[in-house]
């Protein structure tokens, strides 16, 4: 009887465990389908703006000293503008280029990043205090972090806001237009460019958060904090369907608790393991996603 | 056109003894110092997968970002083989090169398998996946290692030998390329629509292109092993891959030529400049971007072209003679 | 004679809307037919359902007698059915020769190990690939640019490219979809006496989709006109180009 309680009780702090994990994979991967959708472009540099997001963080409340509040939005600001930027040297050169051209791109400026944080910071990791200052919530037996509520909580706003933003306003619905056919929208007057350029900037800002967000659960950043987050969210993105919104959330959120549990249960050296193993399996028998639709080639 | 004996090949051979002749007499003469010679082996075992990778990326049109998961999983079949088989050298390297090859060939296929579905931006994540999953099951299986590595590996490496390789893996591929089933793999890279209306069977050559250049990687792994005597799985991580990818990048998808010389310099650049060493990864990242935004840019093309239209005409008026 | 293509009640839906209904046709060993119709009429959907790339959601068609229902492109091809695109589809960064000998790839069986190895099979095949190719390359007139990039003809002659390609893989049927789009009025002309000497010179049955009602008048023997994905009229040129149903379709009321 109470090794069961036990083991329930374990069992729920890993789901939450794994719902705060999720909530951030979450906001990557909708930087990801975003940008997949309006592009047909996986910009794979995407996971390296969580790691900027985290750094700027770090320099901001150690180095200026400011409030966090104020170091979250200074990052989000850096993080969009740095989005917009790659966009508009890399990526919208290479509009009409193969796929082929454009992935080894993104690569490139993902490594870009990668190296640059490398030379200006140094392999070392640095230690970031915790932006998040919300003490721990008990319900019953069970604690529930301040970090993880704070995560949670935080990915729901923006999540809904989101969906209000592309479904409400004239942006989100340029968006949705040039994702839909990129030549129709512009006959229609639809200003493609900044169209591809606030989905930049938005996806950006939002990882800049999942980088915030990243960086108070695990307390240290690298040059390469980014590149597993990031290319665990593409699963997660990948997983739900990319392309589609609620898709993402979803993947995301399945992500989180599958990499939980399994770290939990099975082994913490072959949590990455299983996690491809997912989307390979998931590739092989859905290709599409979960939520993901069909495109097929005009012949 | 007609058999072996052609001007080009003559030459080709030439050239090939030229610089093994060229090899042997530094090292007889001691011109090589020991960082220099230790520098062998690495560019012909980078040649052979920066060759074997083109076939995927510049002949095929998929991206692999997994080559060092096949390179990896030929290393170590070939490498358990020679600690545990009692046998000469002269049997036991070919034996375990084989046997490398092979076993990264099989995973080819099973790569290659998800491959038929997917589109480009999903297979190179597949790769990613397969490269990522090797590495944490090598990390993790006691009986290769783990983690610290895998050792007492004969060091059976030698520049000749990976001399000898290198040059069968690239005439192989060479050969491959201008034969009917390279014409089918370029095909399906230029329009798999097209390529399938004309009665290519599309399945059979993406995994044969897959499976080739697996096998290739794999004998390079098992070269790799053989030359430092010891194998952990962190060197064939994400990194390698995107390395062998520069390469590709560099010397021109598609060329092969492009890729031993873009080969050799990544190989040599690096330990010639030292002060580079720092800048290495942000130099690769500078490449891939640069080469990528050069060969889309319709201003460089006409440039590249202009230069390259004198040798177009002097091909068509050899046309034009010929013809008569 | 007899009949090559027979297609009976051939159709297909996308999401409600029938892009083809009830398509039928009877096209002889050897003859020159025409599919005409205005835009969106469901001509190169046609196309589709007989190449593989859609299938069918009602009807049948056969090819010399055999059904080919429900088979892939892949399949479709080897039984002998060859198409032309409207939207050029060339192996552009492979040599305009090349691009004859992939569709010349089932003529020669030479092994994987032969062609990397050079076993004297290869040398066989390719020579005789090489000769093949030229013969069709000369059809057309360009075994000069042989060594040219597809993508680097003029685009006249990549059309004429993609032919000499669907020819290569030695069909019974040839589907030409609009291969005088973007022509001049004299390159037009040039390219339907080729088509008429490929009819003649290799024995084959053609159909071809135009837009021009007067161009296919003049060398098709037969023509059918679709319109809304359905057949509106069917026949000689000469009567069904002075139907009222047809004068209608194309110039409006």
């Amino acid at each position: 009887m109470k090794i069961n309680e036990v083991v329930s009780l374990e069992f729920l702090a890993q789901m939450i465990n794994g719902l705060s994990l999720g909530s951030i994979y979450a906001l990557i991967a909708l930087g990801y389908t975003m940008v997949y959708g309006i592009c047909k472009m996986l910009n794979f540099a995407h996971g390296d703006v969580i790691m900027v997001g985290a750094y700027m963080l770090s320099v901001a409340m150690g180095m200026l000293g400011l409030p966090p509040v104020l170091a979250i939005l200074l990052s989000m600001v850096v993080c969009a503008c740095l989005g917009v930027t790659i966009e508009r040297i890399a990526y919208k050169p290479l509009r009409n280029a193969s796929p082929l051209a454009v992935l080894i791109t993104a690569i490139g400026v993902s490594y870009f990043l990668q190296s640059s944080a490398l030379l200006i910071f140094g392999s070392t990791q640095r230690k970031v205090e915790s932006a998040i200052n919300v003490s721990s919530v008990q319900l019953g037996e069970l604690t529930i972090g301040g970090n993880a509520l704070v995560t949670l909580l935080l990915t729901i706003v923006l999540m809904t806001g989101l969906t209000w933003f592309i479904n409400h306003t004239m942006t989100g619905k340029a968006m949705l237009a040039v994702s839909e056919d990129k030549g129709a929208a512009q006959l229609m007057g639809v200003n493609v460019n900044r169209t591809i350029a606030t989905t930049f900037l938005i996806g950006s800002a939002l990882a800049a958060v999942a980088g915030v967000l990243f960086i108070s659960s695990y307390g240290f950043v690298g040059p390469y904090t980014g590149a597993m987050p990031g290319i665990k969210a593409f699963v997660a993105a990948v997983l739900g369907g990319i392309g589609s919104v609620p898709g993402a959330m979803l993947g995301g959120i399945l992500l989180g608790l599958i990499e939980s549990l399994s770290k939990a249960y099975i082994s913490t050296q072959l949590a990455d393991a299983i996690v491809f193993g997912v989307l390979i399996v998931v590739l092989l028998v859905k290709p599409t996603g979960l939520l993901g639709k069909k495109r097929t080639e005009k012949v | 056109m007609n058999k072996i004996l052609t001007k080009k090949n003559i030459a080709a051979l030439l050239l090939i003894v030229a610089i093994y002749a060229v090899l042997l007499t530094c090292d007889s003469m001691g011109l090589f110092n020991r960082q220099t010679k230790a520098l062998l082996v690495p560019i012909g075992i980078n040649i052979m997968l920066a060759v074997s990778l083109n076939l995927m990326v510049g002949f095929l049109g998929e991206l692999s970002l997994g080559h060092a998961g096949f390179m990896s999983v030929g290393a170590y079949a070939g490498c358990i083989f020679t600690i545990h088989a009692e046998m000469p050298m002269w049997l036991e390297l070919p034996l375990a090169m084989l046997l490398g090859g092979v076993v990264a060939g099989v995973f080819g296929l099973l790569i290659g398998i998800p491959a038929l579905r997917l589109r480009g931006d999903y297979l190179a994540i597949v790769t990613l996946a397969f490269g990522e999953i090797i590495r944490a099951v090598l990390n993790n299986v006691s009986l290769v290692g783990g983690a610290g590595g895998l050792n007492g590996i004969p060091k059976y490496s030698n520049y000749t030998i990976v001399y000898v390789m290198a040059v069968i893996t690239i005439i192989i591929i060479a050969n491959l390329v201008k034969s009917r089933h390279g014409r089918a793999i370029c095909s399906i890279r230029d329009n798999i629509i097209a390529s399938e209306a004309m009665g290519i069977p599309v399945v059979k050559y993406k995994l044969m292109a897959f499976i080739v250049a697996a096998f290739f990687a794999g004998i390079a792994g098992v070269l790799y092993g053989h030359n430092l005597g010891i194998l952990k799985p962190s060197t064939f991580d994400f990194n390698k891959s995107i390395e062998i990818l520069v390469m590709v990048v560099m010397g021109g998808m598609g060329s092969l030529p492009g890729s031993i010389i873009a080969a050799f310099l990544i190989t040599v650049l690096p330990e010639a400049l030292r002060s580079l060493q720092d800048y290495r990864m942000l130099i690769y990242a500078v490449v891939l971007i640069a080469m990528m935004l050069l060969n889309n840019n319709a201003r460089f093309n006409e440039f590249k072209q202009r230069i390259f239209s004198k040798k177009a005409t002097r091909q068509g008026a050899n046309l034009t003679k010929e013809g008569k | 004679m007899s009949t090559m293509l027979e297609v009976k009640n051939l159709g297909i839906s996308f999401g409600g809307l029938r892009a083809v209904d009830g398509f039928n046709v009877n096209i002889e060993k050897g003859q020159l037919y025409g599919l005409i119709g205005p835009n969106g009429a469901g001509k190169t959907t046609v196309f589709n359902l007989l190449t593989g790339v859609y299938q069918p959601t009602m009807g049948t068609f056969s090819l010399d007698g055999e059904n080919l229902t429900g088979k892939n492109t892949l399949e479709i091809s080897h039984k002998g059915i060859a198409r032309t695109f409207q939207n050029i589809r060339l192996f552009s960064k492979m040599t305009v020769l090349d691009n004859v000998k992939v569709g010349l790839h089932n003529k020669v069986k030479y092994s994987l190990a032969s062609g990397m190895l050079r076993l004297p099979s290869y040398f066989k095949d390719e020579k005789f690939l090489n000769e093949r190719a030229k013969e069709l390359l000369d059809v057309f007139g360009l075994y000069g640019e042989r060594e040219y990039l597809a993508s680097n003809l003029p685009y006249g002659k990549q059309r004429k490219l993609e032919i000499a390609r669907a020819l290569a893989t030695g069909p019974k049927l040839l589907l030409l979809d609009e291969p005088a789009a973007g022509m001049n009025p004299n390159e037009t002309a040039e390219l339907m006496d080729t088509i008429h000497f490929v009819r003649d010179e290799f024995d084959m049955t053609i159909l071809l989709i135009e837009h021009d009602m007067k161009l296919v008048g003049g060398i098709c023997e037969e023509i059918t006109v679709l319109n809304f994905g359905q057949v509106l009229a069917q026949g000689k040129p000469a009567d069904v180009l002075n139907d009222p149903k047809v004068v209608v379709a194309y110039l409006g009321e």
